[in-house]
Order: C-alpha cells, then structure tokens, then sequence
C-alpha cells in the first residue's frame, strides 16, 4: 500500500450564522494516497467544498472546525497559523476552481498569474518564474505560449483559461491537488479534454488529487477511489468499481439512477424526489431518510454505523444490517450489482458488519 | 495605436458640436433673461442708448447677433466685458484661471489619494468599529455641503489654532484650507466607492485564488484588489470635476481666491453678458476634456478595454 498523504479524522465544521448553528460537515473520516485520485461526489451543500476549503485552510471567517484533525504529511493541519498554512498553499497542497471564466485576475497577464506561486514560495527571481511560467503553459497545452504569455484571461476561451489555472496550481509540483468541480463550467467536448490533461499530469509529476463533482459521469474515468457525501457526511465509500458496480446506500442509488448511460432507455432517468434536510437542524437519525423510499423505521430514530464491505468499500445505511429486511434496488442498479457478482462471487457469502467510522482510514 | 487615434479624433469633433450647441443655447438663455446691462442708466436718452446698443451690436436682428457671437467664440473672442472698462472676456479669464485650475487640480488629488486610502483600509477592516466610522465620515464628507467645511475650517483651523491663513491667495500655505474643504466631496466619494468596490473584489474568485496560491494578505490587497477596485475609479473622476467646478464657485468667494469661480458670480450679478457666457463656454470646455482624458485613460488601465477598442 502507497504512502497515505492526506487523512481527515472525525472532522466536524459549523457555520455560525444568524439563524444559528448550520452544521456543514458532520463527522468525515478519509485518507488519501500517493498519487492517489478520490473523488468527493455530492449534490450541492453536501459537504465537498467545504471539506476541502478546510484542508486548504480556505474557509469562512464564519466557520468553526468543532474537533477532528487533517493530517497533511503527519503535519496537523486544524489550527495551524497563518503564515504556516501559506507555505503550504499554492506549493504543496493546491486548487483548481469552478469557473475559469471568473477564477483569473482580469487585469493581470497570465504569465505573471501563473510564475507568482513560484516567486512567493520559491523566492525566484520573475525571469526564471516566467521562464517556468512558459514551460507549464507548453505542459498544459496553451498552444503558441510564448506569443501568448503576455496576454490577458479575457483573451482565451474558457477551456485555454482552465488550462490557465491548472497551470497556476500545478507550478510549484503541489502533492496534493484540490479539483473543485473543474469542468463543470464547461462544454462538454472540453470537459474531456481537461480530464484526460489532468490523468495526463498526473501520470507524469505523481500528484494525489481531490476530485470534487457532482457528476458520476465524470468520476469513473478520473477517479480510483469514490466517497459519496450526502448532507455533511460520507455516506458510502469505495473504490470506483464498488460504487459504480455494488452501490449499497439509496442515495448512492438515487445518484447512478438519475444519471444517463449508454444502456438508457427513453424516459428511464429517475430524479432523487425532495432537498436535502436543514442542517441548522439535522435529523436525529440517518439524513437521507425523508428522501428514501427504502426508509426503515430505525432510520428515523439513529444514524446507521457504517457497514464493511471489503477493506475498501463502507456505506452508512441500516439496510445492511443483518435484521433489514431485503430489498430490490432500482433495476438498473440491479443490473450492475448481477454483473459485479458474476465477477466476485465470494460477495454474497459475507454479511456486511457494523464498524467505527475511524475504520474508513486504512493503515 | 491608429484605432485610439481615430477615436480620439472622433470624440474631439463630438467636443465641438457639443460646444457649438452649449453655446447657442448660453446665447438664447441670456437673451431671455430678464434686465439689461443698461438697465440701471435710467437717465440715458434714447438717442444715447441707440448709440450704445450699435456699439455692443445689440441693435442687429437676433439671428445675425447669435452668428457673430458663435463665430467668435469658437476663435476664443468673447467680445469685451461690460463691467471691466471693456476688457475682453478672453483676457480676463485668463488671468484668472490660474488659481482655479490649482485649487481644481488640489482638490481633485487630495480627495482621490485620501479617498482612496480611507476606502481602502475600510474594505479591509470590513464590518468592525473602523469601518462604521469611516462610512460615517464618508457619508458626512458626501452630504455636508463644501461650504459649511469651508467655514469650520477657517474658524477652528484658521481663527482658533491660528495655523494656516483664512483667506487670500498668496502662497501655497494659502491654498491648504480651500483645497480640504473643497476635496471633502471627492474624497468621501472615493472612499465609499473603493470600499464598496474592494469588499466587491473581494469576494470575487480571482481572489480566492489568489489566496490559495499561498499569497500574503497585503499582496493579494496590492496586487489582485486594489488594482482591480481602482480602475472603475476613473469613471467617477468625471463626475468629481463637475462637482469641483461647481464648488469652487462658492469656495472661491469664502476664500476670497481671484479665481474665476469669483468673477462668474459677479458677473451674473451685473449681467455682465459676454463674461457669463464665456465663463460657461469655457467651464463646459474644460469638463468636456476632462471626460475625453478619463475615457482615455480608462482605455489606457484596462486591458479589456485597451484591447477591444
């Protein structure tokens, strides 16, 4: 097993605001590895960004990390000052946003954009910054850079500008690279093009990258490993194969289910009926139940623990336990879960066991 | 480089054709006010005041009066003042300019370089006790007209503490009073301006990135905010100098400054035609190119713009 570099232990955040107490991340557990990918899936204000503005030392002047601890390299990061977080942002733990339509100074030439993580980490002088500057725009495919190291972002398409900020994250050979929905803001043909520059990255430097997204769709060409968050929590964790192919939580369900493939039928993609529950006040028991269809009553009154799988695969849902009656999965989830066990059999054999959460972090 | 020529151009010839308009219509707008500079020589007879009228050209039909008048302030005649022992107008302005530009210039720098500054440390100290003060400060500098600051002024720093002059115009430490009370406006217009502008910026995600990249504090508020906030700064520099004109009039008179604030105010009170009208052509001149240098500047800061044409 590759050397962990990255690991939240029982993290909990609360927004303070007006109204009270939201609580946006509710006790996350997870690891990452070398030049590991895992991807952070969930709808909007689930969790995903907040998690990692809290890695990155990012959030909110509203926002308290309650307890819990991320360990970056063994280094503790919860807590740590100021000037201690800088040297690691933007040099060994960096970002990619949303929207490169808006995530560019306007008034800055790029190169300069992109050199300035090196002068203030590197101490280098702006010549050899620029001369990096261009090397990483050759790298990501800015075609003609040199010609174009000069300009400014309102003179690139959208896609040349998230090469842009790929560039400015990736300059200073970051271990840890935070993707926030990196190609939702784009076409889909670009979208492509982007992942596929990223794994390409990735193969050469070795970087471990967070890969937030609300899209399944992306997640199984990009990632290894899936953590599915739903209302603050993980919900169900494991590698792409386990939940693409052996979802066990309803949400995870609801997800592949309303997400198209090429087996698709006309008219089959079934929305997740509802919103997600307040997290000023979250329900006493499992989040996602007003939502599911396969509810049991126990979920109204106490969070399910999480279920073990396999080493790798945890879903938190009481329908795992040995007393839950069966249920039939979505049919399309049905087909995926025939095709995983005509490959592992020896999956039926074992019951699912309740374990700590702590348990989601591997040695 | 030929593109902003072209438009430098353009804008000039719509400078012209603006004056041409703001000068007819000074013209009809004297013609209708009421009184007449011969109005208070009542004992005049008629023959004399015929005489009088054929000298100044009053006694020619209204359409040939409007072209002469046109055609020659477009050359900068404004004919002779009534009340100056039949100066030119040209000549007057002139030698009063000077004081007005100064104190316009003063005015303008102190309150774009204090606003800024204030607007400034209120954007980074957002939502604390500093930031209310410095709004409250602002929106008084915005509300309180220049004159009631020109008279605190000359009180307590004047008359009290006695540390600079009250009035007159003989030196720079003479030009400190007028130029606060006057740059007040500005200033607290600027500081609301970038404060509004920089907490804008701010929030934008350039500037999150810009902190993820390990940036301190103090560059990202150089480099990415400031730099940002200020170029939408120089569309209201326009603005400013209309409100700077307009309060050096009454300024100029506290202050007693020889200016040509001053001389407007008194030639409106003897309907000293030529001279108000050429003190109007010459203020809307004066803003018109005003607006021009902004419009090219602007161009000139923002690469966006810059590059567009």
């Amino acid at each position: 097993m590759s050397e962990k570099i990255l690991e939240v232990n029982d993290l909990k955040i609360n927004f303070h605001t007006d109204n009270g107490n939201v609580q946006a991340i509710r006790d996350v557990y997870f690891d990452l590895k070398k030049g590991e990918t895992l991807a952070l899936v969930g709808e909007s204000g689930s969790g995903k960004s907040v998690t990692t503005r809290a890695i990155m030392g990012l959030l909110a002047k509203n926002a308290e990390i309650e307890r819990g601890s991320i360990k970056f390299k063994g280094e503790e990061l919860v807590g740590l000052d100021e000037k201690s977080f800088r040297r690691i942002r933007g040099s060994e733990i960096a970002m990619i946003f949303q929207d490169p339509m808006t995530s560019l100074d306007p008034t800055m030439k790029i190169g300069q954009q992109i050199a300035e993580p090196l002068i203030e980490h590197q101490n280098m002088s702006k010549k050899e910054a620029w001369h990096r500057a261009l090397e990483m725009m050759n790298l990501v495919g800015i075609p003609n850079a040199e010609a174009h190291i000069n300009d400014y972002p309102h003179q690139f398409s959208g896609g040349m500008r998230q090469r842009i900020v790929i560039a400015i994250a990736l300059i200073d050979s970051p271990e840890v690279l935070i993707a926030d929905e990196p190609t939702t803001a784009l076409d889909v043909t670009i979208q492509a093009q982007i992942i596929d520059l990223m794994k390409k990255i990735q193969a050469e430097t070795g970087t471990s990258i967070i890969f937030i997204t609300h899209d399944l769709g992306v997640v199984a060409g990009v990632a290894d490993r899936v953590a599915v968050m739903y209302a603050g929590q993980i919900v169900e964790t494991g590698t792409v194969d386990e939940i693409y192919n052996y979802p066990q939580h309803p949400y995870t369900w609801g997800l592949l289910n309303s997400m198209p493939t090429t087996q698709t039928s006309r008219g089959t993609l079934e929305p997740i009926p509802g919103t997600p529950p307040d997290l000023l006040n979250p329900p006493k028991g499992d989040a996602f139940a007003p939502r599911n269809r396969y509810a049991l009553k126990i979920d109204e009154e106490q969070q399910p623990p999480y279920f073990q799988l396999s080493p790798t695969h945890f879903a938190a849902t009481w329908l795992l336990d040995s007393r839950a009656p069966k249920v039939e999965p979505p049919l399309t989830v049905q087909q995926r879960w025939a095709k995983y066990i005509a490959e592992h059999p020896e999956v039926t054999q074992q019951q699912a066991q309740p374990v700590e959460a702590s348990a989601i972090l591997t040695e | 480089m030929s593109g902003m020529i072209k438009y430098v151009l353009k804008r000039l010839g719509i400078i012209l054709l603006t004056l041409i308009i703001i000068i007819s219509i000074t013209f009809f707008l004297m013609k209708l006010m009421p009184g007449s500079p011969l109005a208070n020589a009542a004992r005049l007879s008629d023959t004399q005041r015929q005489v009088i009228e054929a000298q100044y050209g009053l006694d020619k039909p209204l359409i040939v009066q409007y072209w002469n008048y046109v055609v020659n302030a477009l050359q900068f005649n404004f004919g002779n003042s009534f009340q100056f022992q039949n100066q030119p107008v040209s000549t007057l302005i002139a030698q009063r300019i000077g004081p007005s530009a100064q104190l316009g210039i003063q005015a303008l720098v102190f309150g774009i370089v204090f606003g800024i500054g204030l607007g400034a440390a209120a954007a980074v100290r957002r939502n604390t006790a500093a930031d209310t003060g410095l709004s409250i400060i602002a929106v008084l500098g915005v509300s309180i007209p220049s004159f009631v600051f020109a008279a605190l002024l000359q009180y307590y720093v004047g008359l009290k503490l006695n540390w600079l002059p009250i009035a007159g115009w003989e030196g720079f430490k003479f030009t400190i009073l007028p130029t606060i009370a006057l740059g007040m406006q500005p200033m607290a217009t600027a500081a609301r301006f970038i404060r509004t502008e920089m907490v804008d910026v701010m929030g934008s995600d350039y500037i999150e990135l810009a902190r993820a990249k390990g940036l301190s504090g103090s560059d990202i508020v150089w480099k990415h905010t400031l730099r940002n906030s200020l170029i939408p700064l120089v569309t209201l520099i326009g603005p400013m100098a209309v409100n700077l004109m307009t309060g050096s009039v009454v300024i100029e008179k506290i202050f007693a400054i020889p200016g040509i604030g001053g001389q407007f105010v008194s030639s409106i009170l003897t309907n000293d035609y030529p001279l108000i009208m050429g003190t109007t052509i010459v203020y809307s001149m004066m803003l018109m190119v005003v607006l021009l240098i902004t419009d090219i500047v602007y161009g000139l800061i923002d690469p966006r713009i810059r590059l567009s044409n």
